[in-house]
Parts: structure tokens; sequence; C-alpha cells
């Protein structure tokens, strides 16, 4: 048997055998073997971090594996880079466009052949597009500009693309999460046709449930870079794919944990907004958050979590409702949050939470530097007050920095994540409001920071605390909610809280 | 607990050079740029066949040499401090406006229109009153630019300079219309300003009070920027605008007041060109000092204080010009293309910092 040739029609085996990544000390894939047989639909569920990406990155040769074989077609192959992959027919589709907006469908797809002309003759080329498009199942308008094709027909055209460059196997990176679900159905239905017809074997990187369950054949799960689980579709419920993807349900928090029982201090009612592509409704009902308690906000990535963030933060507008704090109106301003005693703990600090080129003790300053025991904001600035403040929260916070005046980009992510902790949780804090506190941290890095926010929260201190680690929102909460397309769909106390239940929720099985 | 980092332990272990060397990044890589320019420049000399050498000892003699070249290079420093602050000022706030030129000319005209009103009033109200129309005028064309920026979303670069031709055109269009003066005939001018609403020069140095102004209000946005809350506001939104949004520090208004204070600086650039040098507004007024302005402030990283020098440097080399074009047979463009060289030296040079292990501390720690 050849090796499969570009011009190979049909589908054929992909197996990656053994595959283990190594990042420094950092243990990304562990021995995970796949196999997806030709003309399967492969799906590869995981959350966030657990080596989803990792893999594909390995399988596409954009990576080189620590250890581990990928076989193509039965044959094992070196995936030393990503032309390998291609020219073996192994093509990807990500989650967002690589179309060029501005060129037709037509001109997108001869283009994108590495054995374009320099001058093309048009003629010829529409003339073989007709007959490729006429050996598909499904096809897109030829003639317009890609920027006025919908999301769907933009993804169809994404996999037309593949095809046309004669890939037979084809790695969907979250192909649907910018589609509505009726176009999400007809594109993976096509897809689908595509696999059972024998053209095309398919991964499809996925948090969708009933993706899964509508139309893959075969499924593997991975979770913290281990293979968890898997087999084929038919044999599992969503309700065992939850909990293969969250694992066990840990135990409650062993954290010690003060019985408190506050007023409610924040309350979002009617709230609504658009969210970041400005096409999905975010309406937020019926949260209220209680003095000494911290609320989990569970979901899967994308389905609003970062667009209410925004909102608590003052940076996305509402088009309805009102936040209400302390039973007054807020609007984020800083002298309401400095009232009100609001503090904030976005998702990647520092991008999110801190001037990268300004220094340590600078960005420690960002709460305190305009206070000056007044109640106007102060007009000189302290150099002395903010050198002093500098000193005692990076011992106190254990910040490990070459000195306060190094630039905070120069820390590593979980002393960037101290010392914004710091910032925000010295003083007097009413409410914290908390996103993905833990992303991309190290174990220890993680440990200080969820004791931190017990810590806070036994104190009396409000917290919401939106992440998308269950395991995190589990450990940590009093009560939880989940959020799936924008909306609160779901609300129990950690004492009924149970995690096949909440991953049904999440994956939108409301 | 005996890997916590003592930040006290750390300072005494620093010294001497891991401090000094570290700090001096910001100063020798704009020099660096400034040579690597002036070297690109010479190569373009060589091809034109005439002597580098030549031309620098021009910029010497014609610049710096004797009281009178610091006469004429000090003639030339007061619009391109204020022109340069009009950069510097929304830069503190991520914002490049590159549309000074504007201010100044509108802010020029409004203090020589207004100086025709409060002709016979006593001196010093009558100049500070002009003053105020030029720096109100400059001070709201930039600040437009800033709102556009914020309410809008309207790139602040291309507004900028786009509104700078739109200055130049209102500017033309109401000197040689409703503001001439009917008796100037061949340079349509506003009217003359009376003699006692002229701006002298300064005792002992030969230069007009401009000077002392531009550097004093040089002074005067350091101590705002490094000394004040509100100048650290700004730097963490020019910094990371989201950092700075989820702090609730008033954006908009940042972006609005620093970049009217800009452009009211920009004004009051103007107001001197008019009043101590042109005696009124006229097509003199739009000689590039807003774009030379630019130069010196990018060479200068922004930085109110360096832009004094930097400046004098500058109005040393616009100084030379002249003599450059009578001595070596070049056309007075060629001073344009030195500083295009230098500019481009300089925004390379951007890319530069911090990819130099010697510039950390870490390096100096332990020799």
């Amino acid at each position: 048997m050849s090796r499969p040739a570009k011009t190979t029609q049909g589908a054929f085996s992909v197996e990656a055998l053994n595959m283990t990544m190594r990042f420094g000390d950092f243990t990304a894939l562990d021995d995970v073997s796949i196999r997806i047989a030709a003309g399967s639909f492969h799906a590869l569920l995981g959350e966030n971090g657990a080596g989803k990406s990792t893999i594909v990155k390995a399988i596409m040769g954009f990576y080189r594996a620590t250890s581990g074989t990928v076989l193509v077609a039965g044959r094992e192959v070196e995936m030393t880079d990503p032309k390998v992959a291609q020219g073996l027919g192994l093509g990807m589709v990500y989650q967002h466009f690589t179309l060029v907006p501005s060129l037709t469908a037509a001109e997108n797809l001869v283009i994108s052949r590495a054995d374009a002309p320099a001058v093309i003759n048009w003629k010829a080329e529409r003339a073989r597009l007709e007959a490729f498009l006429a050996r598909m199942p499904f096809s897109v308008p030829l003639d317009q500009p890609v920027n006025r094709l919908a999301a769907g027909e933009k993804q169809k055209l994404e996999i037309l693309k593949q095809l046309y460059l004669g890939h037979r196997f084809l790695i969907l990176d979250e192909p649907t999460s910018v589609l509505t679900p009726a176009e999400a159905d007809e594109v993976l239905g096509h897809v689908r046709a595509l696999t059972s017809a024998g053209e095309l074997t398919v991964l499809m990187i996925t948090h969708k449930f009933r993706e899964v369950t509508a139309f893959a054949d075969d499924l593997t799960v991975l979770r913290r870079g281990k293979r968890v689980g898997g087999g084929r579709v038919a044999d599992l419920t969503p309700a065992d794919m939850a909990a293969m993807m969250m694992g066990e349900a840990p135990g409650p928090s062993t954290r010690q944990r003060a019985a408190t029982t506050g007023k409610v201090v924040l309350q979002l009612d009617g709230v609504r907004a658009m969210d970041r592509s400005g096409l999905k409704p975010i309406a937020i009902d019926g949260v209220s958050l209680r003095s000494g308690e911290i609320l989990g906000v569970a979901g899967v990535s994308g389905n609003g979590q970062m667009e209410l963030m925004e909102i608590l933060t003052g940076q996305r507008h509402i088009s309805g409702g009102k936040i209400i704090l302390n039973g007054a109106p807020y609007s984020a301003t800083r002298t309401e949050a400095k009232q009100h005693k609001v503090r904030y703990l976005p998702e990647e600090p520092l991008r999110n939470a801190c001037a990268p080129r300004m220094s340590v003790a600078e960005n420690l300053a960002f709460r305190s530097f305009d206070e000056n025991g007044g109640e106007r904001p102060a007009f000189w600035k302290d150099s002395a007050a903010i050198a002093r403040n500098a000193t005692a929260l990076i011992s106190a916070f254990n910040v490990k920095t070459s000195s306060p005046a190094a630039r905070i980009s120069s820390l590593s992510g979980g002393n960037v994540q101290r010392a914004v902790l710091a910032r925000e949780l010295t003083g007097d804090v009413e409410v914290l409001i908390v996103s993905n506190p833990c992303f991309g941290l190290d174990f220890s890095a993680v440990a200080t920071i969820r004791d931190r926010l017990v810590e806070a929260r036994n104190r009396g201190v409000a917290i919401l605390l939106i992440s998308e680690d269950l395991d995190e929102i589990m450990e940590l909460s009093d009560r939880i909610i989940v959020m799936s397309e924008g909306h609160i769909a779901y609300e129990t106390p950690i004492a009924t809280a149970n995690v096949a239940e909440i991953g049904h929720y999440m994956a939108g099985h409301a | 607990m005996t890997n916590v980092a003592d930040p006290l332990a750390q300072r005494s272990r620093t010294t001497g050079l891991s401090v000094i060397v570290p700090r001096s990044e910001a100063v020798l890589i704009p020099l660096a740029a400034l040579l690597a320019g002036s070297l690109a420049f010479s190569l373009f000399l060589l091809l034109v066949g005439k002597s580098p050498l030549t031309f620098f000892g021009l910029v010497w003699t014609a610049g710096f040499s004797t009281a009178f070249s610091w006469q004429n290079t000090l003639s030339q420093v007061s619009p391109l401090l204020f022109a340069a602050l009009c950069v510097a000022l929304p830069a503190r706030l991520g914002l490049v406006v590159i549309g000074g030129e504007g201010a100044i000319v509108l802010g020029g005209l409004a203090a020589a229109v207004a100086g025709a009103v409060v002709a016979g009033w006593p001196p010093a109200l009558a100049l500070g009153l002009m003053a105020l129309a030029a720096m109100a005028c400059g001070g709201g064309w930039i600040a437009t630019v800033g709102a556009l920026r914020i309410k809008r979303g309207v790139n602040e670069t291309i507004a900028s300079l786009l509104m700078a031709y739109i200055a130049i055109a209102l500017f033309n269009h109401l000197v040689e219309g409703p503001f001439r003066d009917p008796a100037s005939l061949n340079k349509p001018s506003t009217l003359p300003l009376t003699e006692s609403l002229r701006v002298g020069e300064m005792p002992l140095i030969a230069a007009h009070w401009g000077v002392l102004v531009g550097i004093l209000a040089c002074i005067a946005c350091w101590v705002l920027i490094e000394r004040t809350t509100l100048g650290f506001a700004a730097r963490i939104a020019g910094d990371n605008l989201r950092a700075a949004q989820v702090q609730g520090l008033p954006v908009g208004r940042l972006v609005i007041g620093f970049t009217a204070l800009g452009g009211a600086f920009a004004g009051l650039g103007g107001f001197f060109e008019v009043a101590a040098v042109h005696g009124s507004a006229n097509a003199s007024l739009i000689a590039g000092y807003g774009y030379t302005g630019i130069l010196v402030a990018f060479l200068a990283r922004h930085n109110p204080l360096a832009i004094i020098p930097v400046a004098i440097l500058l109005g040393g080399f616009a100084a030379s010009s002249g003599l450059i074009q009578r001595r070596m047979d070049l056309p007075d463009a060629t001073i344009l293309v030195f500083q295009g060289m230098i500019f481009v030296a300089i925004l390379l040079s951007e890319t530069a910092y911090g990819r130099f292990r010697i510039f950390t501390a870490t390096y100096w720690e332990g020799r």
C-alpha cells in the first residue's frame, strides 16, 4: 500500500499513539492515544486546558511531541512540519475564519492552493471549481465577497476549501462556536454526510454534547492531559460524557469555612446587553450576591461569562436593567467602586488588570494612588507612599520580583496574579468580582490564590467567582449558578450541587 | 520561609552600574538612533556627491558655534517646544496625534484676530486675552480629535492629520477673506498687531519670551505626568486601557483633557509666532513646525523634559538650513531628508527596547 497522496479519493484513518508532550516541567499530554477510523466522525471533548489543542497540534505537526507516534492510513509518519501533514491530506478548520473577507469564495479557494499560478486563468479555474462543487453535497455562492456571507456559509466554505485542497482528514476546532444552532446543524450535517459516504474522516474538538450525540460516531475525552474515557457515542449518555469531562466530583472544600449569613449586596435583574459578536443577546436575571459567600458562575467558555465580567466592570454598555449595589444603582465608576468597596480580579491579569510597561510598585498602587484620606481624590502623587505600599504588599503576598521597580511584565504569571490579588484584596473590601483567577497558573499559585479567596469570604467579603473550571467552582462556592447561551440556566446551593446535572445545564440542555 | 524576596535586601545589593545602566537605556537608544540616522543621511550625501563632513561642520557653525548662531537656533525653538508637547501629552494616553500644525495655525490666527479686537486695551491684559484665545482655539481643535476617538472610535492619527489640512484651509480662507488687512497686497495677512502688543526679546538672550514660556510649559507637563495623580492615571490608561477601565478611571475625560491641553500648548506656540515673530497672521505661520514637533517628541520619547534639549538640537538643524543651501548648493529640502531619516531610525529603534541584556539590572548584579 502506498502512502496516501493528495490525489487519493476517499477517507483514511489517523492514529496518534502514546502521545506525550511536555513544556518544561508542565505535562500537557500524558500518554494519550486516539484512533480515528477511516470515514468516521470522532469527537474530542474536554475542558479548557485538558490538552485538546495540544494533541491536535502534535498531529498536525505544529508541535513535535516529546514521545509518541502518528500513523496515517496505518503507516508511521514523522510529523515534523505542518507541510508534511498537509502533504498527506490532513487539514484543519479553526474556530475563527481564515478567509480573506474582501475576496469572493472562488478567489479564496483558488488562492489557497499552494500551487496557485502567478497569473490565474479564471475561465479554466472557474470551470474546475464548478466541476468540484458539483461533486460536493453542499455549495456556497462563488461570486459573493466572503464578508457578505453568513457565518454558517463561511464555515461551509472553510470546509470546502479543505476538500478542494485535497485534504481527506479534517480536524475541526470548535467549528460551531460562532454559528447559530441551526447553522451548526446544517454545517455538521453536511460533514456527517461526507464521512458516511466514506469521503472524509473528521476529528472535531467541541464543548457541546448535543453536537456529539447528534453527529459523532466515536468519542475521546481528555482531562488534565490524560485520556479519561471514550468509546462509541451510541453507548454513552450526555450524563456519562459530563461525568468523564468533569472528573470525579471533588468533595466539598477542606478549607475552613466560617458560617456566614450576610445581607444581599449585589443584585442583577433584567440586565440586557449584546455579546462580543454583537449578535447574541446577554440576559442576566435574578442574580443576587450576599456578603460572606462565594457565588460561583459556571459555564462553558463563550456563554456570556466574559460579557458578564465586562458588564460588572463598566466596560460593556447595558441596554436594559440595572446593577444594584447596596440598594443603589451602580455603574462601576472609580468613585462608586471606592464608596461600595468593590474590587475586581479579571482573568489574564497582565492583559486586563495591569499596565505591563509600568513597574510592580506602580501597578500595586492602582487602587491607592489617589487616596489621601479625604473625600476628593488627591492631586499630588505620593511616591513615598507608593513605595511603602509596594514593600508591604510584596512581602505580605509573597510576590517574587527582582525589585519593586521591575516592570510587572517581567514577573511570572503566578506572581502577576499574586500582585493583583494583593492590590485588590488590601484595604476595606466588601465585594470582589473574580474571573478565572487560576488560568494557566501552577499548582502552588493556584492553592494560595484559592486560600486567599476563602479567607476573604470568611472575613465577610461577597465574592462573585466566574470560572470555566468546574472543579474550582465546586471547591470554592457556597452557591452555584450556571450560564448558558448568555443567560442564567440553573442555580443550586453547594449542598445539592451535582456535577452531572451542572454539566447538563452547561451543555445547553435546559 | 527562606525564599521570600525581601525588596529591602535586594535594594542594598543593587548598587552602581546595576542602577545606572538600565536607566541609561532610555538615553542611549535614541542617541544610537540619531547616529544611525546621521550615518544613513551621510550615505545619501555621498550619493549626491557632497561631503558629509562639510554638512555637519556647517550645521555646527550655523546652529551652535557663536552667539549669533545660537540666536538663530533659539528663534526656531519656541514653536518646536509647543508642537512637541502637543504630541507628547496625548502620547501618554497611547494616542499618536500628529496634527499639531493645525492647532498652531488656528492659535496664531485667533491671537491675531483677538489682537485686533483688544488693540487699545492695557497690553498685559490684551496679551493675556490673545494667548487665551489662541489656547482655546488650539485646545478645542485637538480635543475634538480626542473626543472623536473616545466617542466614535475614530483613529486619532488620521483624524488629527486630516484636521490639520482643514485647519490650514480654514486659515487661508479667513486670512485671504474676512480677516484680511486690505493693505496687505502681495501677501494676504491679518491686521498687523500694534507695537504695544508685540512680544519682545528676553534680556541677555537674544530670543523672544516664547522660548522661556515653552521651557516652563515642558517642566510643568513633566510635573503633571510624573508627580500628579492625573498623570499617573493617564499613564495607566495609556499603557492598558482595559486595566484603566477596570479601575474605574475616567478614561474619556483623561483623553479629552490631555488632548485639549496638548492642543492648547500648540495654540500658544502659534500665539508667540504671531505676537513675537510675524506681527500678524499670514502664510509664514504654516512653516511645518507642527510636523518637526512630532520628530522632537518621538526623539524625546514623549518625556517633556527631554523635549527641551531635543528641540534645541532640531532648532539648530533648521537654523542651518539657509547656510547649507548657500554653501553646499543643496536644496533646502535637504534638512527635511535628514529629519526624515532620523525619524525612521527613531521609529525602528522602538523595537530595540528590552532587547539588550546589557540594560537589565540582573546583568550587572554581582559584578
